[in-house]
């Protein structure tokens, strides 16, 4: 990866090394909170924030951090964030607090922040380190998004239930219900829905790359 | 809450500087176990170089650990007050849907009496009060369903009339059990109005029991666990009538 290439950055976090599809990072989160499309995206932003601050902040002190002690401090790192964005949402954006609180203390046992800070965030400027937390993050959330909307539809018939309690009520709106309520397929709400979902959706992006003329990128190969 | 954060900051500035102090130990005790060292370098000048460099290392650490520590011990500085309000006003939401705002005229939030119920556990009751009177009185009661414990809120006017009933929470399965909730169905809502004798007692049970209670396809242990925790509820209530509703 060129260094700099701000576009390149992006598209790699968004699509091409996808923390989720690609790299099959950060599978945790990926399982547990993607009963439904409205909780996946909160979980994805919230893990977004704590990896542009993290990757921002590795970067700062890249030079001063030694080799031998940088995983301690990698995760004192992510972890102080983590607590930070928890503290700061239960105070200030309690509803959202109410729907994700149990899982931002997740994000410190994703291994994608880490996996990032050490490939990515550990050699360059915090500029870019930056924006690939935050691009990683972002594709982190489309995944889970993703991963939650098919669940969701399959699973309880709806599309975005109760994003007005994460989003505000002027987004009552996008909350879809496409199939009558007894009509969901249970299993897929449960956590083997999650892993069939993950996995036909991996191969679903593989073959569109393939589609696409493009390399596949083995899960985790791709370093910087 | 608070208390906890204060901790943990303490915990991290603590790990600092005992990694601190454990590198210089070690540096400390290194030159003696000389022997198990590897002999192929030039190990003459090895222990000078690795000392310096351990000692690097753990004043790093501590470093990060002292700054990163302050950082959380601001946050939480910050966030303290808001988040309390916060806990404060989720009490109150929760303690509204079971004791209605028209039979109170007091804040049964701060209003509470300490209690043990019939296992044993420790009970919070929270009273309402209309011109000094109690009115009502809300309290947790506990169930335990198809997975886990569930924990409900019941409120209950002097009289012995459920004013109704909210579950806190569960681990009901999603899409089976949870239509306990109030917000994904109305079942836990037919409670309101109800006593001890309407239904008599032995008719507290669901459908398949031979009760008057609705259970759901597919899920029958869920619904029983809340109507027998509702069941201990009014028992609680019955047992403890005249020092609940008295009033001092």
């Amino acid at each position: 990866m060129a260094n700099g290439n701000y576009k390149t950055i992006m598209k790699d976090g968004l699509w091409d090394n996808n923390g989720v599809f690609s790299m099959l990072l950060g599978m945790c989160p990926s399982m547990a909170m993607t009963t439904s499309a409205t909780n996946g995206f909160g979980m994805g932003l919230a893990t977004a924030v704590v990896m542009a601050a993290s990757s921002y902040l590795v970067a700062v002190f890249r030079n001063r951090i030694t080799t031998e002690v940088r995983i301690p401090v990698y995760i004192l790192i992510v972890a102080a964030m983590v607590t930070v964005v928890d503290l700061g949402m239960n105070a200030w954006m309690h509803e959202l607090y109410k729907v994700l609180g149990l899982f931002i203390p997740l994000i410190v046992s994703n291994c994608l922040p880490l996996a990032r800070l050490e490939a990515f965030a550990a050699k360059q400027p915090p500029f870019p380190a930056f924006l690939d937390g935050l691009f990683m993050g972002l594709g982190f959330t489309i995944a889970l998004t993703v991963i939650g909307a098919v669940r969701e539809i399959i699973g309880s018939g709806t599309l975005f239930a109760d994003a007005s309690l994460l989003l505000g009520p002027s987004f009552k709106a996008i909350e879809l219900r496409l199939l009558p309520a007894d009509m969901g397929v249970l299993m897929m709400i449960l956590p083997p829905g999650g892993f069939i979902v993950t996995g036909l959706l991996v191969v679903g992006k593989r073959l569109l790359d393939l589609r696409a003329g493009k390399e596949i990128q083995m899960a985790g190969a791709h370093a910087v | 809450m608070a208390t906890k954060n204060r901790l943990l900051c303490c915990f991290l500035v603590l790990t600092g500087f005992q990694t601190y102090w454990h590198r210089s130990c070690y540096v400390a005790i290194k030159p003696i176990r000389k022997p198990i060292m590897t002999t192929s370098q030039t190990t003459s000048d090895l222990p000078v170089a690795s000392q310096a460099k351990m000692f690097r290392h753990g004043l790093i650490l501590c470093l990060f650990c002292l700054g990163f520590g302050l950082l959380l011990a601001i946050t939480d500085e910050i966030t303290l007050d808001d988040i309390n309000a916060r806990a404060v006003e989720d009490k109150q939401s929760s303690l509204s849907q079971v004791l209605p705002d028209d039979i109170h005229d007091n804040n049964p939030v701060t209003d509470t009496l300490a209690m043990t119920n019939a296992e044993g556990k420790e009970l919070t009751v929270y009273r309402a009060r209309k011109n000094g009177q109690v009115t009502g009185v809300a309290y947790e009661i506990f169930g335990s369903g198809y997975a886990g414990e569930m924990k409900l809120m019941m409120g209950i006017d002097a009289d012995g009339k459920l004013l109704g009933v909210r579950v806190l929470a569960h681990k009901e399965t999603p899409g089976l059990g949870d239509k306990i909730e109030a917000k994904k169905g109305p079942w836990i809502e037919r409670f309101t109005g109800l006593s001890v004798g309407n239904p008599p007692m032995e008719r507290w049970k669901v459908k398949k029991d031979g009760g008057d209670f609705d259970q759901f396809a597919g899920a029958t242990i869920t619904p029983r666990a809340v109507l027998k925790a509702i069941r201990s509820g009014l028992e609680f209530f019955a047992e403890n009538k005249t020092s609940l509703t008295k009033g001092d």
